[in-house]
């Protein structure tokens, strides 16, 4: 598959981290930004903007580490996506949907999530909101403008946790100052 | 072989750090002036060769030379660009430039949240692990002219 063939090239020294502790910590920052704002969109902003920045940075660690020339396709892009889940979190999403501008990050439950019910209060969380946040500021540094949302939670009660991509455009390089 | 100077930008072409090692002849200019000269003149050359190429510029870089010193451009794939400046005789400044990227800039950069992307670097220990990764390269030590 060439999954496989992708994933194998990264190289593994990389630090790690308990999950549980990963997950807990996760959770209460999550929390804490249930406390401090006032409505759940919100925090689901909020989530997605610490995403955002996380993205912008990630990607160059990404970009570092396994030596990956640019994307021909959107196919492309989002099998690196995978492997960049399986290198960072050990989650292995699976492609759905794939079309010629969008695709479908499937995993079986949402990350993160391992310890997490939500309060009825808190029905339109969307927990895992960092991640389509990760995955805008990553495609923005490397030229893509792209729209990433959660369509699918299993907190809420569906069968898998979904991220729906969608390429919206190809950014260009801003000329110097001084030229028009 | 030697290394003369180094520029690194960002990808909106703001000077992110300027270093250099056996630069003979100081600049008439200030730093900032320098910078945004050399980006003007690399984004125009870039831009003429993704037009004129009979081939695909697949790795980003390039180099042009003169009957004195080579500058050498490599840029990431997140757009931002290492130039260095050496003489004739050296080789493979492309994979030092992504070492620098991969060694430096990544470690000390965008894994420092106190650094600020997009401006001029200003960590000390960015300066110093960069020195060591341009000293220690072969480009650097070995003395054949």
């Amino acid at each position: 598959m060439s999954r496989q063939s992708t994933s194998s090239r990264i190289t593994a020294d990389s630090k790690k981290v308990n999950s549980e502790l990963f997950v807990l910590t996760y959770g209460t920052l999550v929390q804490q930004l249930v406390k401090d704002y006032e409505s759940v969109e919100d925090v689901n902003k909020q989530l997605e903007r610490i995403g955002y920045n996380i993205g912008l940075r990630v990607i160059e660690d990404f970009l570092a580490r396994t030596n990956y020339p640019r994307c021909t396709d959107l196919r492309d892009t989002a099998e690196k996506i995978q492997a960049a889940f399986k290198m960072y979190l050990n989650a292995t999403p699976s492609l759905s949907n794939v079309t010629a501008d969008e695709f479908s990050l499937v995993f079986e439950s949402t990350p993160f999530g391992e310890f997490t019910e939500l309060p009825d209060a808190c029905a339109n969380l969307k927990y895992c909101n960092v991640l389509p946040g990760v995955i805008r500021g990553a495609c923005e540094m490397v030229q893509m403008d792209v729209q990433a949302y959660v369509i699918a939670d299993t907190l809420k009660g569906d069968n898998a946790t979904e991220i729906r991509v969608r390429f919206i455009k190809k950014l260009h390089d801003a000329l110097p100052a001084g030229e028009d | 072989m030697t290394i003369h100077n180094l520029y690194i930008f960002d990808r909106n072409g703001t000077l992110m750090y300027y270093g250099e090692w056996n630069r003979k002849k100081a600049g008439t200019m200030n730093k900032e002036e320098e910078g945004k000269l050399v980006y003007g003149m690399l984004f125009s050359l870039r831009s003429f060769l993704e037009k004129i190429s009979p081939l695909d510029l697949k790795d980003n870089s390039f180099c042009y030379r003169t009957s004195k010193y080579k500058m050498n451009y490599w840029e990431s794939p997140t757009g931002v660009k290492f130039v260095m400046n050496t003489d004739l005789s050296s080789p493979n400044v492309k994979d030092l430039l992504r070492l620098i990227y991969q060694m430096v800039y990544v470690e000390y950069v965008v894994k420092n949240p106190v650094c600020p992307m997009g401006e001029y670097i200003h960590s000390e220990l960015f300066a110093q692990k960069l020195d060591e990764v341009v000293k220690s390269s072969l480009i650097y030590t070995s003395k054949t002219s």
